[in-house]
């Protein structure tokens, strides 16, 4: 049993990584990820929204029919979203100031629903739950490195402006790596997005290669 | 036949139960929220009009003194602010639109009796991170340039960036940006002076 938590974890951050394994939700990364804390931000939305709706549709999976699946899967994953974009416009408004723009996005990434066909729709609550977490997380954990990397080639600063997404403790965070106007201004266009996006993936297969694993790009696997 | 019919009938139970349920489930939300989110609206209109009308001008919360113009071409209207002290109208603000590399720009433009600027502010706008984001007071002081300028200091031809032949400065990296907004508060200005009269009266 915890072995296969331990794989469902491994396989999110890195085995089947959203965005360096199975190539989902590629819309929202490359518009989100001109700097290491815009894609940091999308990043932790996501992985809220993806945790509650994993952890619903698995609880809701008697009730489900395999011919409205898909309608009632979108209608969870866009009442979650309006739901947390309510309740952070309401009460976490500075943070919503800064993120609002990217939660409405999140209904149309593709990775929160395609988790929820190939995971949660199958297995039991607590290894869904711990299926959306940890792919959530795999996923921002992708965009803060493609974001960073965009950033410092582009712009020349890492995690700048952090502390208006995290809160003024994070200042230490805010690092300049190159000096003012050096950037390679393509890297933040969206052009940048695919090349960096890109270079990542090769760097990652290459890695993997190294490590004698077999690259494996899609399918969940199943639990107990 | 009901044999046949039956099963759609389900998945539309299903189907619509679930909708229902999540439907209540927001209106929910929406009515817990609600008055929150207009406080947040409201704090945020405050302090964007704090910005850019000084508090010694007034006596009376310009929020609370509007006047709306219509513009015909545009067919929408512009809310204008007024700030008053002992009856007379002090200082205006109003919301403007211009267009940026990556759509519109909104800001407030705040001005005096006489159409000089007390201060402009960017209150949304979806530019490139790190090069068109400079004119967000949280990333550049580039915006404050234009606090104590009117239409005639510099002349009209000269509001423009300097690529353009005017006389502001763009932003390494980004014309666009500069332009749009250096555009829209000429405009806004223009808009001052055909509706003077009209945002001066005190009532």
């Amino acid at each position: 049993m915890a072995s296969d938590y331990k794989r469902i974890m491994q396989d999110g951050l890195w085995n089947n990584n959203g965005v360096f394994a199975m190539m989902l939700g590629m819309c929202p990364t490359m518009a989100m990820t001109t700097s290491a804390t815009n894609g940091l931000g999308m990043g932790l939305a996501t992985a809220v929204v993806m945790t509650a709706s994993s952890l619903l549709v698995a609880s809701f999976r008697g009730w489900i029919s395999q011919e409205v699946r898909i309608p009632v899967f979108i209608l969870i994953v866009a009442a979650m979203v309006t739901l947390v974009d309510l309740a952070m416009n309401a009460w976490m408004h500075e943070l919503y100031k800064v993120l609002g723009l990217f939660i409405a996005l999140i209904v149309a990434n593709c990775l929160p629903l395609a988790r929820l066909e190939a995971f949660a729709a199958k297995e039991p609550i607590f290894p869904s739950l711990v299926d959306g977490l940890f792919m959530g997380i795999g996923f921002a954990l992708a965009l803060t490195i493609i974001g960073a990397v965009r950033e410092i080639v582009g712009s020349g600063t890492l995690f700048a402006d952090a502390s208006l997404l995290l809160g003024p403790g994070f200042k230490f965070m805010e690092m300049r790596i190159l000096p003012p106007d050096t950037g390679i201004l393509i890297a933040i266009l969206p052009p940048g997005g695919f090349l960096a996006t890109g270079l990542l993936l090769a760097g990652k297969r290459l890695l993997d290669i190294r490590a004698g694993k077999a690259i494996v790009m899609t399918g969940a696997h199943s639990v107990g | 036949m009901s044999a046949r019919r039956r099963p759609a009938l389900i998945h539309a139970v299903i189907l619509s139960s679930f909708c229902t349920g999540f439907g209540l489930l927001l209106a929910l939300t929406h009515q817990i929220t609600a008055a929150d989110i207009r406080l947040r609206a409201a704090e945020d209109l405050q302090n964007s009009l704090t910005q850019v009308i000084p508090p010694g001008l007034h006596d009376k919360n310009p929020a609370a003194n509007i006047v709306t113009i219509p513009i015909s071409e545009a067919s929408r209207q512009v809310t204008v602010f007024r700030a008053t002290k002992a009856g007379k109208v002090t200082a205006v603000a109003f919301e403007l639109r211009g267009s940026g590399y990556g759509g519109e720009i909104r800001l407030m433009l705040g001005l005096d009796a006489e159409g000089r600027i007390l201060g402009v502010r960017t209150l949304q706008h979806k530019e490139t991170p790190g090069l068109g984001d400079k004119i967000d007071l949280i990333k550049s002081d580039w915006i404050t340039r234009f606090t104590g300028l009117s239409l005639n200091s510099p002349p009209p031809d000269k509001w423009k960036v300097k690529k353009d032949g005017g006389q502001f400065d763009q932003f390494s990296g980004a014309t666009i940006t500069p332009r749009g907004v250096i555009g829209a508060i000429r405009g806004g200005l223009e808009f001052f002076k055909v509706h003077k009269a009209r945002l001066m009266e005190a009532n």
